[in-house]
């Protein structure tokens, strides 16, 4: 007895349709000739012939990319090395340390935000390119730290008791045998924080100084000023590079995946 | 000896997991705290705080001004809430009931709208919804007369942006936990005579509840405070938490008063979260990654 309708079918299909078609818009009207953004005037590259001659624009891309590859450094090394720790350790401060460092991605952004603004203040840290790392630091850590987590949770313990067993000291054993077995998952860790500090704007427009401004940043200030079809370009540009970076992820996953 | 290699071991390993705490601990405790305590604190006179002790800060949250922003960002969170949860937990069942192959090919789209910037994606609603925009056009280009819409920069403008930023973290939660049920329990009830509605209420709904919860908490929590949303599509005119905080800190120059507004919200949040641990048993939310 098995009465299959196609309505969940149909049901998937719209919710997806509308959940692309904002999307499907920005791209489109990228390549709209026309001033307004919403008037269709004919095929043209003029807007991404506009911002690729505009100087803000590339200094906006190189902000933002030193701020994405330098904070996911950060983060990979403090929450790969301390993931492999936390695993091994037998602390009482480690059920609350581990509820801390992943705190950030539970924390609506707009405090977050708040609170590293004021304690930046506090600190008497001048707000820019420091400060922006530091706070995505912050909040791509839990994302490669729960990904290690999780891989170390299914790894088998075996090869690092060998290598303990032959002498190898713990460092040794974590470069030989431990980081090659997780540099997948610290990876697409690192990508999908990659992809987090590359779209943020609530939390850096608070920490960021009146000099360093990111991409999402002029975005958002273009958008609540006066848009032109230059912030399509932009957008998509954007776009691209996220979609780059979360292939890039799914890629590394299913080869960690077939691994296992 | 035994003993000793222990101990040097336990000392590497502290080494270890070192960095991550001192991060931790200044980073994301340090200001958290000094959040609470600037709470506290009274504001200078132009820009700046004083070290005294005061709860006006509070007092102030009461004032019907505030008070109304606190219920408005409410009755919007509450709202989208709902909306969110009426299309993102069909979506979530009927995906986990997809084939492997189907699961894969939703599971790789949604990727795409739940890690790209919602600025972005909001940004194309701009578009759509503009008095003369890609809807009405697309209504002309079929000789379809239609006025040009009043949508942009009204309250259900601002609905349907963080309704659409928002429904996938509750998709993925709830499809999180659908996938991992067993069906062969909802089958059994059905054979024991449960009508299909009784065997969803009571096995699918029950066995989903951790999703769905962790659904709820993940859209009402940013709801409150996803300020660009109501900036953008609502046109300055709504004003929410988040906007309140941003002006505070920004143009307000009232920290303090600031501090004491994301003091709210996080005693919200957490004990959202509390009554999620208490509900569901849990210590993680669904979903997340």
């Amino acid at each position: 007895m098995k009465n299959k309708t196609k309505l969940p079918g149909i049901f998937l299909g719209i919710v997806m349709v509308i959940m692309y078609l904002p999307i499907l818009m920005v791209v489109v009207y990228s390549f709209n000739e026309g001033k307004l953004i919403a008037s269709w005037k004919g095929f043209s590259l003029d807007w991404y012939v506009k911002l690729f001659q505009d100087e803000e624009i590339w200094e906006a891309v190189k902000n933002s990319l030193i701020l994405g590859v330098l904070s996911c450094f950060c983060a990979s090394v403090l929450g790969t090395v301390g993931a492999v720790g936390m695993a091994k350790i037998k602390s009482k401060t480690k059920a609350p340390m581990e509820y801390l460092s992943t705190l950030p991605i539970m924390i609506p952004e707009i405090i977050l935000g708040m609170v590293f603004l004021t304690f930046f203040h506090l600190l008497n840290l001048p707000n820019g390119m420091v400060t922006l790392v530091i706070a995505h630091t912050a909040f791509c850590i839990p994302y490669i730290y729960m990904m290690v987590k999780a891989r170390l949770v299914g790894m088998e313990k075996s090869l690092e008791e060998a290598a303990k067993d032959l002498g190898a000291t713990p460092i040794r054993t974590f470069f030989d045998i431990t980081l090659p077995l997780i540099l997948p998952a610290v990876a697409s860790g690192c990508l999908l924080a990659f992809a987090m500090s590359w779209d943020d704007v609530i939390i850096s427009i608070f920490v960021t100084g009146p000099k360093v401004t990111t991409l999402p940043i002029k975005i958002y200030t273009q958008m609540k000023t006066g848009v032109t079809p230059e912030i399509n370009a932009l957008c998509t540009f954007m776009l691209g590079v996220t979609v780059l970076v979360l292939i890039l992820a799914g890629l590394i996953r299913k080869k960690l995946a077939k691994r296992q | 000896m035994l003993g000793t290699q222990q101990k040097k071991h336990g000392g590497k390993l502290w080494l270890a997991v070192a960095p991550l705490y001192i991060f931790t601990l200044l980073f994301v405790a340090g200001p958290l705290i000094y959040m609470v305590i600037l709470s506290f604190q009274t504001r200078a006179e132009g820009f700046g705080v004083i070290n005294e002790f005061t709860l006006d800060n509070y007092k102030k949250i009461l004032d019907p001004v505030y008070l109304g922003t606190f219920v408005q960002s409410l009755k919007l969170a509450v709202i989208s809430t709902v909306i969110i949860t009426i299309i993102g937990y069909p979506f979530g069942y009927f995906m986990a009931k997809c084939s492997p192959k189907w699961k894969r090919r939703l599971m790789m789209l949604l990727m795409i709208p739940f890690w790209t910037s919602a600025l972005i994606r909001l940004y194309g609603w701009m578009i759509l919804l503009q008095a003369k925009g890609a809807i009405y056009q697309t209504f002309h280009f079929f000789g379809i007369d239609i006025a040009p819409l009043k949508i942009l920069y009204s309250y259900p403008a601002v609905v349907i942006g963080m309704v659409y930023a928002l429904v996938p973290f509750m998709i993925l939660a709830v499809y999180s936990s659908a996938e991992k049920m067993d069906w062969s329990l909802v089958e059994a009830a059905r054979d024991l005579g449960a009508s299909p509605a009784k065997a969803f209420v009571t096995v699918t709904l029950k066995l989903t509840m951790p999703g769905l919860l962790s659904g709820v908490i993940l859209t009402f929590v940013p709801s409150m405070g996803l300020f660009f949303i109501a900036d953008i599509l609502g046109g300055n005119k709504i004003v929410l938490v988040g906007n309140l905080i941003q002006d505070q800190l920004t143009r307000g120059a009232d920290w303090p008063f600031a501090a004491a507004l994301a003091v709210v919200l996080m005693v919200m949040t957490s004990f959202l979260i509390f009554l999620y641990r208490r509900v569901t048993h849990t210590t993680e939310l669904e979903g997340i990654l």
